[in-house]
């Protein structure tokens, strides 16, 4: 049995190797996965997914990138380390934080597909700004004109 | 897989393939690349081509001019490669009156790289009666036979016309993971035709778009959806430097398709199309864009 098993949405809008480097750190982050595990193969994601290959190594090489699971050549890929417990303090405030936005949202009249797609927009936004600041200036305010 | 080497020799080669029935020109000058391991979706409307351009690809017939390879060889004149590729025409022709469990029996007996057990595992999935003869077999069970026997084969390149179009969701789903799995493990090339363009997507990795026998688009699907931009706004913002592939009007707003060929105006509200997005925009506008620079740009990047 694998430790992990991903969904994957094609209708999601997110790009399908993000879902999964977003699954493989839930994962983790809830200890669902542990340091030393062994993730599925390329070929047992796919046959699960019927997703393209290159879509899983894409994933696994953002992962490894990040230092949270490393290749090991004829072996597998395995984890190397959790996520996000050292930091529960920090995650408590940032709750805490959100949960006071969400109540003032919920005053101002937005319901929870308002909240959604609000906060989808913001991290889109922030994604964009962090990982393309070329294309930004191409596509963006002054470039033009 | 991953070892998909630059310089190797690619999977598919077409320099100005034509092909002509009587009167009618099917294909006309089509250039295209595909590269070794590359799933590579074969799109386009009804009688664009693809079905010719598949037969030729077979062998089961030979282009009116031009050139196609597969692997370097030439398709239905080069024996050798043969046992290297495999085609699931459209109409899946098997023997009526053979049992499955015969036709399995014919794939082991004729392949010389034969893997028993796929063929064994993709009829068994669908719950398919050894005994029972080809002719009694839904369209859909005939399609998941069909499979068995071209991926048993272990071919280099399977060539797929329409392979999915009878077959169930959850059928659909477990033979393109299986697919994507032989893919994954020996560096399958795949090309597979289809009018279903969401089940291409997240799927393919290259595309050859073909319309009216000719090559519309072709390369890396990433490279030419980031060559293409998504702008949603107002009428009246401007659009001038740019490839436009699809101008639509609603209400005040206004969608379009464009390349990305330069700065974009302030107002518009810019995004990546999907890929569903960009083919169908190219479908609505076969007037778009007779020059193709597309194609030009990305195959050449896919060829250095």
């Amino acid at each position: 049995m694998d430790v992990i098993e991903y969904r994957i949405d094609r209708r999601s809008g997110v790009a399908t190797y993000l879902q999964i480097v977003q699954q493989t750190k839930q994962a983790l982050r809830l200890g669902l996965l542990q340091p030393g595990d062994k993730l599925p193969t390329a070929r047992e994601v796919v046959e699960a997914t019927a997703i393209n290959p290159n879509t899983v190594l894409k994933a696994y090489r953002e992962l490894d990138r990040e230092g949270l699971v490393e290749p090991r050549p004829g072996l597998g890929t395995f984890v190397r380390r959790t996520l996000g417990n050292a930091d529960a303090t920090g995650d408590a405030a940032l709750r805490a934080e959100l949960g006071a936005w969400v109540d003032r949202a919920f005053g101002a009249g937005l319901d929870r597909e308002d909240v959604t797609a609000l906060m989808g927009a913001v991290l889109d936004t922030y994604e964009q700004r962090e990982s393309a600041p070329a294309e930004q200036a191409v596509g963006g305010r002054e470039g033009s004109g | 897989m991953g070892d998909n080497v630059a310089g190797r020799e690619p999977a598919l080669t077409g320099r100005a393939v034509a092909k002509s029935f009587r009167r009618r020109q099917a294909l006309r000058g089509c250039d295209f690349e595909i590269p070794v391991g590359a799933v590579c979706g074969l799109v386009g409307p009804n009688g664009s081509g693809k079905s010719t351009l598949l037969s030729l690809a077979a062998g089961l017939r030979q282009p009116s001019q031009g050139e196609l390879r597969v692997l370097g060889l030439r398709p239905g004149l080069d024996e050798e490669l043969r046992s290297r590729i495999a085609f699931v025409a459209q109409d899946k022709p098997l023997y009526a009156r053979l049992t499955v469990a015969d036709t399995l029996r014919l794939g082991r007996e004729l392949n010389p790289r034969w893997d028993d057990a796929l063929a064994d595992e993709i009829v068994r999935q669908g719950q398919l009666p050894p005994t029972s003869r080809i002719g009694q077999l839904s369209g859909g069970q005939r399609s998941r036979v069909a499979l068995a026997l071209a991926l048993g084969k272990r071919p280099e390149v399977l060539l797929l016309d329409e392979p999915m179009a009878d077959l169930d969701p959850l059928a659909r789903h477990q033979l393109m993971g299986t697919l994507m799995g032989q893919a994954a493990e020996h560096g399958t090339t795949v090309v597979i035709s289809s009018h279903i363009l969401s089940e291409l997507e997240g799927v393919i990795d290259h595309l050859l778009l073909i319309e009216g026998g000719r090559v519309r688009l072709s390369g890396e699907v990433e490279q030419i959806l980031d060559a293409h931009r998504l702008l949603h706004g107002a009428e009246g913002l401007p659009l001038d430097a740019h490839g436009i592939v699809e101008d639509r009007r609603t209400g005040r707003g206004r969608t379009a398709l464009v390349r990305a060929d330069g700065p974009i105006a302030e107002g518009w509200q810019v995004e990546t199309p999907s890929l569903e997005e960009l083919l169908l925009a190219y479908l609505r506008s076969p007037q778009a864009d007779p020059a193709n620079s597309t194609a030009h740009a990305s195959r050449s990047e896919v060829a250095a």
